[in-house]
């Protein structure tokens, strides 16, 4: 039988570093409480330049939903400020689905019946040709969790594939120690995003009930350890809805916003996922979260953090989309195919994908929309030196 | 009025007239060439990391080709990444004019003068004509002078800021001590804050954020040539005295001298 860790024991072989940044975060959010805050802090808030911890709790209660235009326009001038009207581009690839986590709000979880697969360095070179020739320059590369099927080795791989078609490479796969993070930086990838997906300890416990998921301080810890390793940035994000959405949404700004100040040099992103459809367990849903909290939520964040760096997820409708590119996000996805090894027209999708998509707009479609908007399609950011 | 009309300042050796270096992210493509005309800038900066021949949108299609292009080293976080990316340019074709920007804090993107010093030094030496974007301190700047700076790219305020001269007393004393152009970079907002850069005796004025984030981009642009054309002027005429404030003392100080 397996052995059920507590969600606070260290399993064998992960890192433990020395660091404060998860006693601070926890505190901070354990601090919270949204329904105390009023109108007027959430004002003064908003007339400040630069906000501190306690205007950014304000912004994220229930007192900040009346002020949403108010919030909209200061965030659309931040993002002006910090990005112009700049767009970056980007396709996930998933490349393996195998899954050794019991999430139980994953298409992925390990009990889940659904078609596993991996795809070899042959496929991943081909699907890659076919992102590139769409002129996309910035690729991620997704797993699920399983260090057996698909190992650091097996992704560090995947990345230098990926190094010859895009002058971009993120990861979002499991955590990782700091040396496997420096082998996968040497590979040639640049940015690690790892979703905390709650930081309520309790919630966590339950939602992750095997698997070495269930580590809650290695998965807070693991932004840290890739700058340790050298990457160049790091992502952020829960899954709103799971938990207290507003406490978990602060503690990942001040997350963020702790590790920015302890590593200077380091680029911070959010993402901002909600709870899809999934296929079992449906009765686990009690805290929803709609557009409009979904909106303040990244409002909230855009003040902020006014520098960092905002996907919008496909989970949203491409209206939604469009509309919050001027106001908070900077980056979109597009060509998505969630699915494994869907941009190869060839041969069918060989594995299934994690969620539903709302967003099945192709490249150019996007483009054209962010046009529209009078914003600017960016496809390349960043230049890696280590490679030149 | 033939001293306006003969003004004109020289970079790498090569003449300008236009003092307004005009910044080319945060736009729409689209609308560079016209900012560029209304602006009458001769110089455009480009982030080498955005310029990609192979993408469906390249920053190097859009610029008018009569431009003297100045790639900036954006994204590096130390001498050695802004070396690589500026000999990439070089390499590119991009010429041989380049801003070093050396920028280690994503919060406030304050340069680093220590690794900009640097960083002047090794491209100077292959070459370059190096801009040295810098945080306005008299003694960095004469380090990067002694490096072989083409010119001193002092910022005004935070990039992006539109906050204006935050640092002027600082920026003024490099125009007085320092024998290379001075050109004032990142955090001017407003044409007036352009014109009186150029009042204080700024060789040219780079902005970006103020004309990208107007409503009308091009007519804001015209705004920023026009201040920065009077700002010259003025400076060039001289300013006249300043009233102190009070009345001048009754029974001079100097009064006793017997000569």
């Amino acid at each position: 039988m397996r052995k059920i860790y507590d969600p606070m024991e260290y399993q064998p072989n992960m890192q433990q570093i020395d660091s404060d940044i998860f006693d601070h975060v926890i505190a901070a959010r354990t601090a919270y409480q949204p329904e105390q805050y009023t109108a007027k802090q959430v004002q003064a808030a908003l007339r400040k330049d630069v906000l501190s911890f306690e205007d950014f709790a304000a912004l994220l209660s229930p007192a900040a939903q009346p002020f949403l235009e108010q919030m909209a326009r200061r965030a659309k001038e931040e993002r002006e400020k910090h990005f112009g009207n700049n767009v970056l581009l980007f396709t996930p690839l998933y490349i393996s689905n195998y899954c050794e986590n019991q999430c139980i709000y994953c298409g992925f979880n390990c009990k889940n019946p659904i078609t596993r697969c991996k795809l070899n360095a042959a496929e991943i070179e081909a699907e890659m040709e076919n992102i590139a020739k769409t002129g996309m320059r910035e690729v991620l590369l997704l797993t699920g969790e399983s260090r057996s099927v698909s190992g650091p080795e097996y992704i560090a791989e995947a990345v230098r594939i990926a190094k010859k078609y895009f002058s971009t490479i993120g990861l979002e796969v499991y955590p990782m120690n700091a040396d496997e993070y420096a082998m996968l930086r040497e590979a040639g990838a640049d940015f690690v995003t790892v979703f905390q997906e709650t930081y309520d300890l309790q919630r966590y416990g339950e939602m992750h009930v095997a698997g070495a998921k269930r580590c809650f301080p290695y998965r807070v810890n693991a932004q840290e350890r890739a700058l340790m390793g050298g990457m160049r940035g790091v992502g952020f994000g829960v899954l709103l809805g799971l938990a207290d959405f507003r406490k978990d949404m602060f503690a990942a700004g001040v997350h963020a916003a702790l590790l920015q100040k302890k590593y200077p040099q380091g680029e911070m992103a959010l993402s901002f996922p909600r709870l899809r459809p999934y296929k079992n367990h449906e009765e686990t849903n009690p805290n929803d979260v709609h557009e409009t909290q979904l909106l303040q939520m990244m409002l909230a964040c855009r003040i902020f953090l006014p520098f960092a760096s905002f996907t919008i997820s496909t989970r949203e409708r491409a209206d939604f989309r469009d509309h919050v590119l001027p106001l908070a996000a900077t980056k979109i996805s597009a060509g998505v195919n969630v699915g494994i090894g869907g941009h190869n027209e060839e041969h069918q999708q060989k594995g299934d994908a994690q969620f539903e998509i709302s967003d099945p707009r192709s490249l150019e479609e996007i483009h054209n929309a962010i046009l529209a908007q009078g914003m600017q399609p960016v496809y390349t950011d960043y230049i890696n030196t280590n490679i030149l | 009025m033939e001293t306006i009309k003969n003004d004109t300042f020289v970079l790498g050796g090569k003449e300008f007239h236009s003092r307004f270096i005009l910044g080319s992210g945060k736009f729409s493509q689209q609308l560079i060439r016209d900012v560029m005309e209304y602006g009458g800038s001769e110089i455009a900066t480009i982030a080498l990391r955005r310029a990609n021949a192979d993408s469906p949108e390249n920053i190097l299609d859009y610029l008018p080709k009569n431009l003297t292009l100045l790639p900036n080293t954006s994204g590096a976080r130390n001498a050695d990444e802004a070396v690589r990316i500026a000999r990439l340019s070089r390499a590119l074709g991009c010429g041989d004019f380049v801003k070093v920007e050396v920028i280690p804090d994503t919060k406030y993107l304050l340069p680093d003068n220590a690794e900009t010093i640097r960083a002047t030094e090794i491209l100077s030496k292959e070459g370059f004509h190096v801009l040295p974007y810098m945080y306005p301190d008299l003694i960095a700047a004469r380090r990067l002078a002694d490096a072989g700076a083409a010119a001193i790219m002092p910022l005004g305020a935070p990039i992006g800021s539109n906050k204006g001269l935050r640092t002027k007393d600082f920026i003024q004393i490099l125009i007085d001590e320092i024998d290379l152009p001075i050109i004032v970079d990142a955090g001017i907002g407003a044409p007036s804050q352009a014109c009186e850069a150029m009042e204080m005796g700024a060789a040219a004025v780079m902005a970006n954020t103020a004309v990208a984030t107007a409503d009308n981009c091009p007519m804001m642009a015209h705004a920023f040539k026009l201040a920065i054309e009077a700002g010259r002027a003025a400076y060039l005429a001289k300013l006249g005295r300043v009233l102190e404030s009070g009345a001048e003392a009754s029974s001079p100080l100097t009064g006793f001298l017997q000569d």
